[in-house]
């Protein structure tokens, strides 16, 4: 049994298919058509919902694509979608306003992306409204008018509509596992069990590749996996951390990171998507894992009530490979504070700045000491079959003086580092050419700007 | 009746019922009893021979009611809009990857794709044409090429003081409507059949449905509500979704819905041809053209689909603004084993625009100066105004145009600005270009320039609407419902427009070639005056009629016994083509634009950014000022997405490999520049008596984005300033760009 709240009434489902989506449940059960699909795989937006929770003395909502999110993953939660709003919300009428709509297909899902904006939905605080829609697509309008809709539309607080007395009462009715040591218990027992986070990748195995996941978990609740630890040494995230919460922290260990994360998905990616998932997936297409490498992050693996930590690095193996046992799983990722003397760079390489997956993601972490390098991790994405290191690269830098010649020799040396491949992001040829440059741009950048995002 | 409707910024018709999500499409429809839905098994490699079809496991499978094949066809296997070549289900030959082979009807949609994912097509693989270059080389033509000329360009070429030749390929482009592909039918009494697409051409799938199924037109009923978006994609592509709701249904007697998912939509629909294209000129001193000889290439794909028409149209727009002296324009269509090339809005137009925007940017990189005024320097004028197709230019407002953009947008300054970033920048490089459009308005196809339409006007004053356009987010029909409100002089919320029907207005063309609003706009208004007529001779009756509000009008009319419906039809006057000579009069009129767009690329990854965009743009008089800036806009951020990040990768077999927004990637919000002005020209009118001297906007402000692929051609160059002009081909990706600075920073001098 699914128990979740819609419009203040409880809503309860009984028997479904866990792999069954909101998606289809709303347009196809509830007859709730507003929620549009437009892709299926969480990268139009057209089916923003908002998924709610109570968190401290409030509640507090995210946006969410219906189109991946599986039914037991609304248990216990509140869900609006376009409908809830009544057609007179202020976005709504910004939008008519503004002749925010052409064909109106996609409008269903940016009015839920600003409605979250409005009322402060995760990931939406003091973010400019271009980034709070970067998910969605709209093929007809040009954005202008969504955007000016969007900047008009004050933030507000969300009226109470009783949602989150009656969300204090829900009671879940799914069986998840209800702490990291029954989800141990139960991999150990049954390890073919397929772990379910955010759903972001395995999503799309259900609704593209029309795989039978067999037994799933989801993990998406565990107290214990959702929680962050930051020191003054490092930043510890639990697999169930969602991108949108480690965004500010990761950026507090560096801007880069922050930046990063900002172009990880569209909002209603990471408001599900979970940094362990991306890890634990070996998702060669994550962008997490190169810069975690180069921070010189470590993993945290559990089987049973037995824990390894390694680095980062060694937990890929082979393209679709990780040193994963039967059984165990990822419980957490630390990733160290680099220091104040430290140069670190991230670059993420695509061909559309937002929401898309990088052709190359250059990670660069160096230490550079009275004009000598004295240490380099340096990790790439994009340039093998899982993100890795560039030994011949850092050996080129260490124990070097940092400067032009020595960073030309180190981009030579990544000629060894990588064999990358030809693919639809990219050639190998380019992927060579620029994961040097993106070296060389780091010299640069010292006496001129060179990111056209910035310059 | 101080406010009159048109000239007017009304919102869409529909917007209320878009931000309340209360805006139906077909597959949001409450769904008929017992309705079937479908899936197509689709090839999974390309071209082969099709032995065998083992759909033992798909019959077999959960949810499963029916499946069909080739066979189960009763009348003609095809969904070819001019040619009938392209059938609904594939026999004996696989012409491309993703071409269905077969329809699954199932209790689900999840069943249905599960399913068809079971069927084994035994084949027997034969060597595939995949490229521009594979089937130049074997001769494969969907047609036979195309010469348009004017004057000797051969001869003109050797005596040119100066010349050059080059080459540009761009690539195609996915529609992405964001809708995809949908159809619902549903049985009626004696072997009729209500069909609900979201298609631009609801006519076409009744008359292919109509042979499919062996009926005749009249048992077939084709309605269209709206469409999420459009672009092209749904003028002959959604008949292969509707007729096979259309064969489900008549083989079951059950309901049956089609609902594509985005990949296989992606991958079994056509998409905006690439071009390959060559150029030699010459031209003088100054810049101005003598001579010039244009080859375009392009990848139809597998079938003739509009390949025609489209690379027609990209011949009548290799001239652009441009006064070609002795022109020879080449055309081949090439035929591949790749899905089957489409409309996709400029229709070809875009590629032909882009091969002479090209010519004026080499030509001024040749002669060191500024492609500004080698565009003015080529313009068209008095004493060169005829194009290549010999009809003479008698609406030429680019000169005017583009004086006035480059005035209010700065671009001498902004030039000298760029010129010192250049400067003091080594990794970034900005670059800067405005270039104009002209856009020939009618369909090349002279017979589908007609429309109808059907205007009602009830005994309580209200009115009721329908003409042969379809609704895809252009705003078409508050702009008609605007005219039909003016003729009566009632507010505008007196006229209700419904979905366009096939069993309301009869043989409709599709709403297409931006025509929509011209051709149905003249059509209802012409209804509308119809009755008009007949209300005014009736008022003329009656001393006290001045006292009448429209209801009591209509009220009174009704019970003098006075008709109050009519129909009203209109096609477009004076023009004419030859379509074996390539001369004539194509166009009523030309829809005019200029842009201005300043980019900065990053040396060092290739990477870009449009920092700055002005467009100026003549719709004539508009009738609606929202909905033309919504299009304008609009049709600029779509054009630029197809030079800039929309990149379509095929492998070997000429299998899409970007088949899904998550590698294929079409604008975001962000990527629209953060300087954007947009203007509609407000000295805008049309010469041609059009309705309400209005021009057509749907496809013209698309071709404004090649502003940006030149400006980021200028941008590539001053990384390697004196080495000419960079080999930049489109889309611009960072890869691409990159590529074009490493090979002109290689050239020698």
């Amino acid at each position: 049994m699914i128990r979740f709240l819609l419009d203040g009434e409880i809503v309860e489902i009984d028997g479904a298919d866990p792999t069954d989506t909101v998606l289809d449940y709303l347009r196809y059960t509830l007859r709730r058509t507003g929620t549009k699909e437009g892709c299926a795989e969480g990268d139009c937006g057209a089916c923003t919902v908002l998924l709610g929770e109570v968190a401290g003395d409030g509640v507090e909502w995210r946006a969410v694509n219906a189109c991946i999110l599986f039914l037991p993953m609304l248990d216990g939660k509140a869900l609006r979608t376009v409908e809830s709003l009544g057609g007179t919300h202020p976005v709504q009428k910004e939008l008519v306003e503004r002749h925010g709509s052409q064909c109106g297909f996609c409008t269903p899902g940016f009015v839920m992306s600003l409605y979250g904006r409005c009322i402060g939905a995760a990931g939406t605080r003091g973010v400019p409204v271009g980034d709070v829609i970067a998910g969605n697509l709209c093929r007809c309008t040009g954005y202008g008018p969504i955007l000016a809709a969007g900047e008009a539309v004050p933030a507000t607080a969300d009226p109470d509509d009783g949602t989150l007395a009656a969300l204090r009462t829900l009671r879940p009715a799914y069986r998840h596992p209800a702490s990291a040591d029954e989800l141990a218990d139960l991999l150990l027992a049954h390890p073919e069990t397929r772990i379910v986070a955010g759903a972001t990748d395995v999503g799309l195995w259900v609704t593209k590749q029309h795989r039978d996941l067999g037994p799933i978990v989801f993990i998406g609740d565990i107290a214990e996996l959702r929680q962050m630890g930051e020191s003054p040494d490092a930043l510890t995230l639990g697999a169930a951390v969602r991108y949108s919460e480690a965004r500010e922290p990761l950026a507090r260990l560096h801007p880069d990171l922050g930046e990063l994360v900002r172009r990880i998905g569209g909002v209603q990616v990471r408001n599900a998507g979970t940094i362990g998932g991306n890890i634990a997936n070996g998702s060669p297409i994550g962008d997490m894992p190169p810069a975690l490498i180069a921070l010189g992050a470590e993993l945290t693996l559990r089987r049973g009530a037995e824990r390894r930590t390694i680095p980062l690095e060694d937990f890929f193996l082979s393209y679709g490979k990780q040193d994963l046992a039967p059984g165990e799983f990822v419980e957490s990722v630390r990733i160290p504070r680099p220091s104040p003397d430290m140069l670190v760079r991230v670059v993420k390489l695509s061909k559309r700045f937002d929401s898309d997956i990088s052709s190359v993601c250059g990670a660069f972490a160096l230490h550079i000491a009275d004009g000598l390098v004295t240490q380099a991790r340096i990790a790439f994405g994009g340039m093998a079959g899982v993100p890795a290191r560039a030994p011949h690269c850092e050996a080129a830098l260490t124990g070097k003086a940092w400067t032009q010649a020595s960073v030309e020799a180190a981009a030579q040396a990544l000629t060894h580092d990588y064999d990358p491949l030809d693919d639809l992001r990219g050639s190998a040829a380019y992927r060579r050419t620029v994961a040097a440059n993106l070296l060389r741009r780091i010299w640069a950048e010292q006496g001129e700007p060179v990111s056209v995002l910035h310059g | 009746m101080a406010d009159w409707a048109v000239h007017r910024p009304l919102p869409h018709d529909s917007a209320d019922l878009h931000v309340a999500g209360a805006a139906a499409y077909v597959d949001d429809l409450p769904e008929p009893p017992g309705v079937l839905h479908l899936a197509f098994g689709h090839a999974a490699d390309g071209h082969a021979t099709l032995l065998s079809l083992d759909l033992d496991a798909v019959r077999a499978a959960p949810g499963v009611v029916a499946v069909f094949t080739a066979a189960d066809i009763p009348g003609e296997n095809n969904v070819g809009p001019v040619v009938h070549d392209e059938t609904l289900l594939a026999e004996g030959e696989i012409l491309y990857p993703g071409q269905p082979l077969f329809l699954v009807a199932a209790t689900s949609t999840r069943a249905a794709r599960r399913a068809a994912r079971l069927g084994k097509a035994a084949v027997e693989p034969r060597s595939a044409l995949v490229t521009i270059a594979d089937a130049r080389a074997a001769g494969s033509e969907i047609q036979e090429t195309q010469i348009m000329a004017r004057g000797q360009a051969d001869a003109s070429l050797g005596t040119a003081s100066h010349r050059l030749a080059g080459t540009l390929e761009m690539g195609g482009q996915e529609h992405f409507y964001l809708e995809g592909q949908a159809a619902l039918a549903v049985p009626g009494e004696q072997g009729q059949l209500h069909i609900l697409s979201s298609t631009q051409h609801p006519s076409e799938i009744q008359h292919l449905a109509a042979k499919l199924l062996e009926r005749s037109h009249a048992e077939i009923v084709v309605e269209v509500r709206r469409m999420g978006g459009a672009f092209g994609g749904k003028e002959t592509q959604a008949a292969a979704f509707a007729l096979a709701c259309a064969l489900a249904a008549a083989k079951t007697g059950r309901p049956a819905k089609f609902r594509a998912d985005r990949d296989d939509d992606m991958i079994a629909t056509g998409k905006r041809h690439d071009f390959v294209v060559d150029y030699d000129v010459g031209f003088d001193g100054g810049g101005r053209i003598a001579a010039i000889r244009i080859e375009l290439a392009s990848r139809c794909g597998a079938t003739a689909d509009l390949s025609p028409a489209i690379n027609d149209r990209a011949m009548f727009h290799a001239d652009n603004c441009y006064y070609l002296p002795a022109v020879e324009i080449v055309s081949h269509r090439l035929k591949t084993h790749t899905v089957s090339n489409t409309a996709f809005r400029g229709f070809g137009g875009p590629q032909g625009m882009m091969a002479i925007e090209r010519v004026m940017d080499a030509i001024a990189a040749q002669l060191g100066r500024d492609p500004l005024d080698v565009r003015r320097v080529n313009l068209y004028g008095p004493g060169r105004d005829v194009t290549p197709y010999h009809m003479q230019i008698t609406d030429n407002v680019a000169p005017e145009l583009i004086d006035e953009l480059a005035e209010r947008a700065g671009y001498a300054a902004r030039r000298t600005e760029v010129e010192a970033f250049n400067a003091a920048h080594n990794v970034l490089k900005k670059g800067l270009a405005l270039t104009p459009v002209k856009f020939g308005i009618s369909f090349t196809t002279t017979h589908l320039n007609q429309a109808g339409a059907l205007v009602l006007v009830y005994a309580d004053g209200s009115i009721h609407l329908n003409h042969g356009g379809t609704e895809m987010g252009q705003g078409l029909h508050v702009k008609i419902a605007q005219v039909v409100a003016d003729v009566f002089g009632v507010p505008i919320d007196t006229v209700k427009v419904s979905s366009t029907r096939t069993d309301k207005v009869p043989n409709t063309s599709a709403t297409a070639a931006s025509s929509g609003a011209d051709l149905n706009g003249m059509a209802a208004k012409n209804a509308a005056e119809t009755i008009r007529k007949r209300l005014d001779a009736f008022a003329a009756t009656d001393p006290d009629s001045a006292n009448w509000a429209f209801p009591e009008l209509c009220r009174r009319a009704h019970l003098n016994r006075i008709s109050l419906a009519a129909t009203g039809y209109y096609a477009t006057p004076d023009i004419h083509y030859d379509r074996a000579a390539h001369r004539g009069r194509p166009f009523l009129y030309f829809a005019y634009g200029a842009a201005l767009s300043e980019v900065v690329i990053d040396t060092l990854t290739g990477e870009h950014k449009v920092l700055a965009v002005d467009i100026l743009h003549d719709v004539g008089r508009s009738l609606n000022p929202a909905i033309d800036l919504g299009q304008i806009e609009g049709g600029f951020i779509q054009g630029m997405g197809w030079l800039t990040t929309e990149e379509l990768v095929y492998d070997a077999r000429g299998r899409l490999l970007t088949h899904a927004p998550s590698t294929y990637k079409i604008p975001t919000a962000n990527d629209r520049p953060a300087r954007m002005e947009i203007a509609i020209w407000e000295s805008g009118r049309n010469a041609e008596p059009t309705i309400h001297r209005s021009k057509a906007v749907g496809e013209p402000p698309l071709m404004l984005a090649i502003s940006v692929f030149s400006a980021l051609t200028q941008a590539v160059a001053a990384a390697a300033p004196g080495k000419g002009l960079p080999k930049l081909d489109a889309p611009a990706t960072p890869e691409r760009i990159l590529a074009a600075l490493g090979e002109l920073r290689a050239r020698n001098g």
